[in-house]
C-alpha cells in the first residue's frame, strides 16, 4: 500500500537535513538576534541605524529571495573576489559556497531580525532592580549576563522565539529550491519521476507535523521550567 | 562575548565548504578535473536505479578524460546556474550539450563541438496545430527549459503569442507535456526522441512544422565543452582528446550505442592541427 | 507624453539588463503577483470568518474539524501544498475532459487554490483569536438586550473582533505576499519568477534580485503604511488620548 518505491532511505536523509539546517540556523538567528536587539537598545545612533536597517530590509523582501540572492548572488561575487585576487596577487583561491551554508546563513539572517525584535522587548521587560542587586553583590558583568539577565529574560523570549522556530521550520523547505537535497527535494524528485504527488508529499508532510508537535511540546516544557517561582502571574502572559 | 561567538560560527559557516589553495606549478601526476552536467537529459545523462549517471556525455566524457590523462569526476548542476558554477570553481569544465552561441562566448571559452542537433516542435497527435501560423497560436502554451537557446528563440519569436512556460529542467517539461498541461513543447531532438518518443509508430505525440537550427545565432554551432576563459591549457587538452576520439573511431562507437541517427560534428583538418 | 516615452526608452537602453523588455516581465509579475496574493487573501477571509465561528462552536463536530484543518495547513510548509495541488489536481479522474480543464491546467489555478488554503487557515485562527478576546462585558450587555446568538454575533462580536485582529491580520498579509514568491517555483511568472528569468538569461543576480527586492519592499511598505491608516481610524478607541 505504501510503497516508497526506494525513496525511503533518501526521505529520510533528507528529513535530517532538515533537521540540521533548521538547528544551525536557529543558533545563528538566535546569536543574531542578541546583536541586533542590543543595536536597536544602543544609544549610538549608527548602530541603531545599522540594526534598523537590517531588520527593514529582512521584514521587507521574501525569504525566497533573499536566498536566491544570497546564493546565486553569493556564487557570482565571490568568484569575482577570487578573480580579483588572481589578476593582481597571483593567488588561487577556492570558496565553495553550498545550498546548506547558504541556507543556514540565509534563514539565520532572515529569523536574526525576527528574533531581534522579540529579544528587544525581552531585554526590556527585564527590571532593571534585578541587574541593580547583581551589580550590588559584586557580579563581574558577564557573570550578571548569565545567572541574572539571560534567565529573567529568556522567560519573556522563549513564546517568541517558540513563534520563530515554527515558522523557521517551514521556511527550512524553501532551501531545496536552491538545490540542497532535503526531504522536500527528495519528495519532489521522486513525483516527477514515478508521477505519484500523494505518496511522497503527505508523508512529508506528517514528519514536519511531527516536528512541529515535538517541538510544542518540547517548548511547553521549557515554558514550565523559565516560568518556575512567578507562580501566577505567568498565567496571564497567556 | 556574543560578539565572538557571532564571528567564529559565521567564518566557520562559510568556509565549511571548502577552501583549497592551489599551487601554481603544475605536477607530473594526474590532474583531477571535476565535470559539471545538469541532469537529467536524456539520452546524454540520466540517473539510474542505483543513483548513478550514465548516458552518452558519460561515456564520451570519460572516454576524452583517459586520452587527455586526467582523473576526471562528475558535479551535477542544475542548468540555470552552470555558467555560474563553472565561473566560481564549483567546476573545471561543462560538458553539458552547452551550444556555442555568441552571447556565452562572452563568457566561457569553448572547445570544438562534439555534437549537433536541431531543435523540433511536439505536440499531441489529434491536436491540429499549424506552427508556421503565428496568429493560430495565440494563447496556447509552450513548455521549454529555462536559459536554454530554445527558451531564447521561443521568447523571441513566439513571446507575444504563446504563453511561455518555463521550466528548470528538461524532465519537467516533460511530465508537464505528457501530464497534459503543455499544448506545445520546444525541445531538443535527442530528448524528443528519447523521452517523449514521437518517432515511435503509435506515439501519442508528432512533430510539427520542420527540424529547427537557424539563426545560428541563437541555435550556435554545436554542443561543445566550456571551460573558464583562461584555461587555455585544459580547453587544448579537450581539443586535442575530441579529435583524436572522432578519428580512431570511438566517438562512431559510442554515437551507435547510443543514436540511430548521426549527430556528429567532424573537426576539420585545421581544426585539429593546433 | 510621446517626448517622455522617447526618453525614458532611450534612457532604458543604455543598459544592457534593463531594458524595455525586460522591465516588461517585472511589470506582468507584478501583475501576477498582485492578482495571486490579492485573490487568495480575498477568498481567504471569505472562508475564514464561517470557519472562525465554528472553530468557537461547542460542538466537537464542528470544532475538530475546524482545528484539524488549520492545524495541518499552518504545520507544514506552503511549498509542500503548493506541490500538492499543482501535481495532486491532474489526478482526479475526469478532470482533464472536462471544461475546467482549460483553466486548471494553467499553473495560476493550482497555486491559487493553494495559496487560498493557508492562508483561510491562518485567518481562521487570528478571528478565532480575536472573538475568543471579545470583552466579557459586551457579551453580557448583548445578552441583557436580549439578543439572539446569531444577532449578537452579527452586530457585537464580529465587528469589533474584526478590529482587534487587524494589526495581527497586517503581519498576515505581508506573509502572504512574501510567501507568494514560491509561485515561481510551479513555472507562474510572478515578480520571484521575473527576476529569475532575468538571472537565467543574463547571468546577473545582483541586477536581477535587488531589482526586484527593492519592489517587494515597495509593496511591503504600502501595505504596512496602508493597515497603519486603517488601524488609526478603526482602533482609534484604542489610543492613548491627546494623541
Amino acid at each position: 500500500m505504501i510503497d516508497l518505491q526506494g525513496y525511503g532511505p533518501r526521505l529520510l536523509e533528507g528529513a535530517l537535513v532538515t533537521v540540521e539546517l533548521a538547528v544551525l540556523s536557529l543558533i545563528l538567528a538566535v546569536i543574531l538576534g542578541l546583536l541586533t536587539a542590543s543595536a536597536k537598545l544602543s544609544r549610538n545612533r549608527l548602530i541603531h541605524a545599522i540594526g534598523t536597517l537590517y531588520t527593514t530590509l529582512v521584514r521587507g523582501v521574501p525569504d525566497l529571495v533573499l536566498m536566491m540572492l544570497l546564493f546565486y548572488g553569493g556564487q557570482i561575487g565571490i568568484n569575482m573576489l577570487t578573480d580579483q585576487l588572481y589578476y593582481a596577487f597571483d593567488i588561487d583561491i577556492f570558496i565553495n559556497i553550498n545550498a546548506f551554508v547558504a541556507g543556514v546563513i540565509t534563514i539565520g539572517l532572515i529569523f536574526g531580525a525576527y528574533m531581534g525584535e522579540t529579544f528587544r522587548g525581552a531585554f526590556q521587560a527585564v527590571e532593571e532592580g534585578q541587574m541593580e542587586a547583581a551589580r550590588a553583590y559584586g557580579m563581574s558583568p558577564l557573570l550578571a549576563f548569565r545567572r541574572v539577565r539571560f534567565p529573567l529574560m529568556m522567560r519573556h523570549a522563549l513564546p517568541g522565539i517558540g513563534n520563530n522556530w515554527m515558522v523557521l521550520l517551514k521556511t527550512t523547505a524553501l532551501v531545496s529550491i536552491i538545490g540542497l537535497t532535503d526531504m522536500v527535494r527528495v519528495a519532489a524528485e521522486a513525483t516527477k519521476a514515478t508521477h505519484e504527488p500523494f505518496m511522497f508529499m503527505i508523508p512529508v508532510a506528517l514528519i514536519y507535523l511531527l516536528i512541529a508537535t515535538l517541538s510544542e511540546w518540547g517548548f511547553a516544557k521549557l515554558t514550565k521550567r523559565y516560568n518556575t517561582g512567578f507562580g501566577e502571574s505567568s498565567e496571564w502572559n497567556n | 562575548m556574543n560578539k565572538w561567538i557571532t564571528s567564529a560560527l559565521l567564518v566557520g559557516a562559510v568556509f565549511s565548504g571548502s577552501i583549497s589553495s592551489q599551487a601554481m606549478a603544475q605536477d607530473e601526476s594526474k590532474d583531477a578535473i571535476r565535470l559539471g552536467i545538469d541532469v537529467p537529459y536524456e539520452p546524454f545523462v540520466v540517473r539510474n536505479a542505483d543513483g548513478d549517471l550514465e548516458g552518452f556525455e558519460i561515456d564520451l566524457g570519460n572516454e576524452l578524460c583517459a586520452r587527455a590523462n586526467l582523473e576526471c569526476s562528475w558535479v551535477e548542476q542544475s542548468w540555470d546556474g552552470i555558467i555560474p558554477g563553472l565561473l566560481a570553481r564549483k567546476y573545471d569544465a561543462i560538458l553539458s550539450s552547452m551550444a556555442i552561441t555568441p552571447e556565452r562566448e562572452r563568457q566561457v571559452m569553448f572547445s570544438l563541438p562534439y555534437y549537433n542537433t536541431p531543435s523540433v516542435w511536439i505536440t499531441a497527435r489529434d491536436r491540429d496545430i499549424d506552427i508556421d501560423d503565428k496568429e493560430s497560436l495565440k494563447g496556447l502554451s509552450v513548455g521549454v527549459q529555462r536559459g536554454t537557446i530554445r527558451d531564447v528563440y521561443v521568447t523571441q519569436e513566439y513571446g507575444d503569442v504563446l504563453d511561455i512556460n518555463r521550466y528548470g529542467s528538461s524532465q519537467d517539461v516533460v511530465n508537464d507535456l505528457k501530464s497534459g498541461r503543455l499544448d506545445l513543447t520546444f525541445e531538443d531532438f535527442p530528448i524528443a526522441n528519447d523521452a517523449i518518443d514521437f518517432r515511435k509508430e503509435d506515439s501519442p505525440y508528432k512533430q510539427l512544422g520542420d527540424s529547427i537550427k537557424t539563426p545560428t545565432a541563437i541555435f550556435g554551432k554545436g554542443a561543445a565543452m566550456a571551460f573558464r576563459q583562461r584555461d587555455k591549457e585544459l580547453a587544448a587538452k579537450f581539443d586535442k582528446a575530441i579529435c583524436e576520439v572522432y578519428a580512431d573511431g570511438t566517438y562512431d562507437k559510442l554515437m551507435d550505442q547510443y543514436f540511430d541517427y548521426d549527430l556528429s560534428v567532424r573537426p576539420s583538418e585545421q581544426d585539429c592541427a593546433e | 507624453m510621446e517626448q517622455l516615452n522617447g526618453w525614458f526608452t532611450e534612457l532604458l537602453s543604455g543598459n544592457a539588463i534593463f531594458t524595455a523588455n525586460t522591465l516588461s516581465f517585472y511589470w506582468s509579475g507584478l501583475v501576477t503577483t498582485v492578482q495571486l496574493v490579492f485573490l487568495s487573501l480575498l477568498i481567504g477571509v471569505i472562508l475564514a470568518v464561517p470557519l472562525a465561528i465554528g472553530r468557537g462552536s461547542k460542538r466537537r463536530w464542528i470544532k475538530l474539524p475546524i482545528y484539524a484543518y488549520t492545524y495541518v495547513f499552518r504545520g507544514t510548509p506552503l511549498l509542500i501544498q503548493l506541490y500538492l495541488v499543482y501535481y495532486g489536481v491532474v489526478f482526479f479522474d475526469g478532470i482533464q475532459d472536462s471544461i475546467f480543464w482549460v483553466v486548471f491546467k494553467q499553473a495560476f489555478f493550482p497555486a491559487l487554490i493553494a495559496f487560498t488554503l493557508n492562508t483561510a487557515a491562518y485567518t481562521t485562527e487570528i478571528f478565532h483569536g480575536a472573538i475568543k478576546n471579545t470583552a466579557k462585558g459586551e457579551i453580557e450587555a448583548a445578552r441583557a438586550y436580549g439578543m439572539s446568538r446569531k444577532l449578537m454575533m452579527r452586530r457585537i462580536i464580529l465587528p469589533s473582533a474584526f478590529r482587534r485582529a487587524l494589526p495581527a491580520y497586517g503581519n498576515e498579509v505581508i506573509f502572504m505576499l512574501h510567501a507568494s514568491a514560491v509561485a515561481s517555483v510551479v513555472t507562474i511568472m510572478d515578480l520571484t519568477g521575473a527576476a529569475y528569468y532575468v538571472y537565467a538569461r543574463f547571468y546577473a543576480p545582483f541586477d536581477a534580485f535587488i531589482f526586484v527586492a527593492l519592489v517587494y519592499l515597495c509593496l511591503t511598505f504600502s501595505i504596512m503604511f496602508t493597515f497603519r491608516q486603517l488601524e488609526k481610524r478603526l482602533l482609534a478607541h484604542l489610543r492613548p488620548r491627546g494623541v
